[in-house]
């Protein structure tokens, strides 16, 4: 290898490098597309998770529909607050403020309360498992079947199986969607994070039916209904339906219920409370009125004898 | 014509780029999770792969060969190909937002792609004039596209399968790729 021979490659190699160069340069300005800096600014602010739960194709695409109006600037359900006011800060616009909703698995039906048909070995899947006869082996065939399609699906690792059946982490839901549409039983939906009391129960069969596989189904009964003072639940299909924008989270519903299958908060708890103790008082005052009664037949039986002798 | 046949059945089918030549591994594992995506892929590899073999068998027969500098094919070919991904993706974005929008994100993946290379240099090799080097660059990269979507599929349909513990993830993706290598051997007595 002689000298010239190295210069030669090295000036081959420049030039195709020099003329690269000059020609993508050329290129980067000819053919450059002009990005509204507002939507990488706002991409910039967004998670980058893609995870869809605006409904647009990804970050990048909400990014672009938030920056040319077509998307509300808090169209991103998995950012916070801080979030949307920092995007609404780019826009210029106020941010309104957006209820945060989580998701929430309308099922209650653990191992111990709801029985099994049959035992299922096949995949450890929801959507395998479902297509088995009957729906799954779940006694109710509107049941969580408790495979975990739904905890797969979530990105943000909010969903687990907890004894046999899907719970909601509330902190970590971002109401992205994804489990809803994981879910074959269609069994999960999003309510508001400040609603307290939910119907966990989906099942449409009958009462009689109900009862037969789980004890905390809802049978339908409508006690709910009309307890309620707001007129905020309904029945519709043998299954109770909370309209989240009229409940008050009052808890009446939650003590009445039968089966005990909406979900018991605090004031719930307080009425039941109450109940229990206006049951005890009643039942004792009926003791006292039998004793009492007793007593005195008791006595009349004594009066009896003593005239008799 | 019978010649262009041969080439094109003999690079797609019977010496296939990935499952006989081992070239394109990485996407070829990567992005074959879901038939969409690997189309996706495989379409966007036949644009660059039949482009870059026009564009690289020219450069070498008007460029190279009379400045007898023919050994520097493999830097020059990786230049050229990465300059020219860079600028298709450019064209792409500004012209045609819609093709830009399905191949754009993979088209960065492939920009030193060794199958890309790979043909550029088995076309200098086999001392391919430039139409035959077109045909083998597309005959190359559909082999690919078949490949990756077969294995695409494949992995679609045993997403949900039980495998033992030590055989999930890319180690099943590896006894499937091989057991189609062997599959592909079947073509070897075509030509």
């Amino acid at each position: 290898m002689s000298i010239q021979a190295i210069i030669i490659a090295t000036v081959v190699i420049a030039a195709v490098g020099l003329f690269i160069g000059i020609f993508l340069g050329v290129a980067g300005v000819k053919f450059e597309v002009e990005v509204d800096e507002k939507a990488v600014a706002i991409r910039e602010e967004l998670p980058g998770a893609n995870c869809g739960g605006c409904g647009f194709a990804g970050c990048d695409a909400l990014a672009e529909a938030i920056a040319n109006g077509t998307a509300a600037v808090n169209a991103c359900p998995v950012c916070s607050e801080e979030v949307h006011n920092k995007i609404a800060e780019i826009m210029g616009v106020e941010a309104e403020e957006g209820v945060k909703m989580v998701a929430f698995v309308k099922c209650a039906g653990t191992c111990e309360k709801a029985k099994e048909k049959y035992t299922y070995t096949g995949v450890t899947n929801c959507e395998m498992a479902a297509a088995m006869a009957g729906g799954g082996p779940k006694g109710c065939s509107y049941g969580c079947l408790g495979y975990g399609s739904c905890v797969a699906a979530c990105p943000f690792d909010a969903i687990h199986v907890v004894d046999g059946v899907a719970v909601v982490d509330e902190q970590a839901c971002k109401a992205c969607s994804k489990c809803i549409a994981a879910c074959p039983k269609n069994l999960i939906e999003l309510v508001p994070a400040s609603s307290e009391c939910r119907v966990e129960c989906n099942s449409k069969d009958k009462g009689k039916d109900v009862n037969a596989v789980c004890s905390v189904g809802c049978i339908g009964c409508g006690i709910c209904e009309k307890q309620c003072p707001k007129q905020a639940i309904t029945v519709v299909d043998n299954v109770a339906h909370i309209d989240y924008e009229k409940c008050t989270s009052c808890g009446i519903c939650a003590a009445k219920c039968p089966k005990k299958c909406i979900t018991i908060n605090a004031k719930a708890k307080k009425i039941m409370e109450v109940d229990a103790k206006k049951k005890a008082e009643a039942a004792a005052k009926a003791k006292e009125a039998a004793a009492a009664k007793a007593a005195a037949k008791a006595a009349e039986d004594a009066a009896k004898e003593t005239t008799a002798e | 014509m019978g010649n262009l046949i041969i080439i094109a059945v003999g690079s797609a089918l019977v010496s296939n780029v990935v499952l006989s030549q081992f070239l394109g591994i990485c996407p070829f594992l990567g992005v074959s999770k879901k038939v969409d995506t690997a189309a996706g892929m495989g379409a966007a590899v036949i644009f660059v792969i039949t482009l870059a073999s026009a564009i690289t068998i020219v450069i070498y027969q008007f460029i190279m060969v009379p400045l007898g500098v023919e050994y520097l094919q493999t830097i020059v070919f990786i230049l050229v190909i990465a300059a020219l991904v860079q600028f298709v993706e450019m064209f792409l974005k500004k012209s045609m937002p819609s093709l830009y929008n399905a191949l754009g994100i993979y088209l960065p993946l492939i920009t030193t792609n060794c199958a890309v290379l790979g043909v550029a240099l088995t076309n200098v090799q086999e001392n391919y004039n430039i139409i035959e080097s077109i045909v083998n660059g597309f005959a190359t990269s559909v082999g690919f596209t078949i490949s990756i979507v077969i294995l695409a599929g494949i992995r679609e349909k045993t997403e949900y399968n039980d495998f033992p513990m030590a055989f999930r993830g890319t180690a099943i993706v590896m006894v499937t790729a091989s057991l189609m290598a062997i599959a592909f051997f079947g073509f070897s007595g075509i030509i």
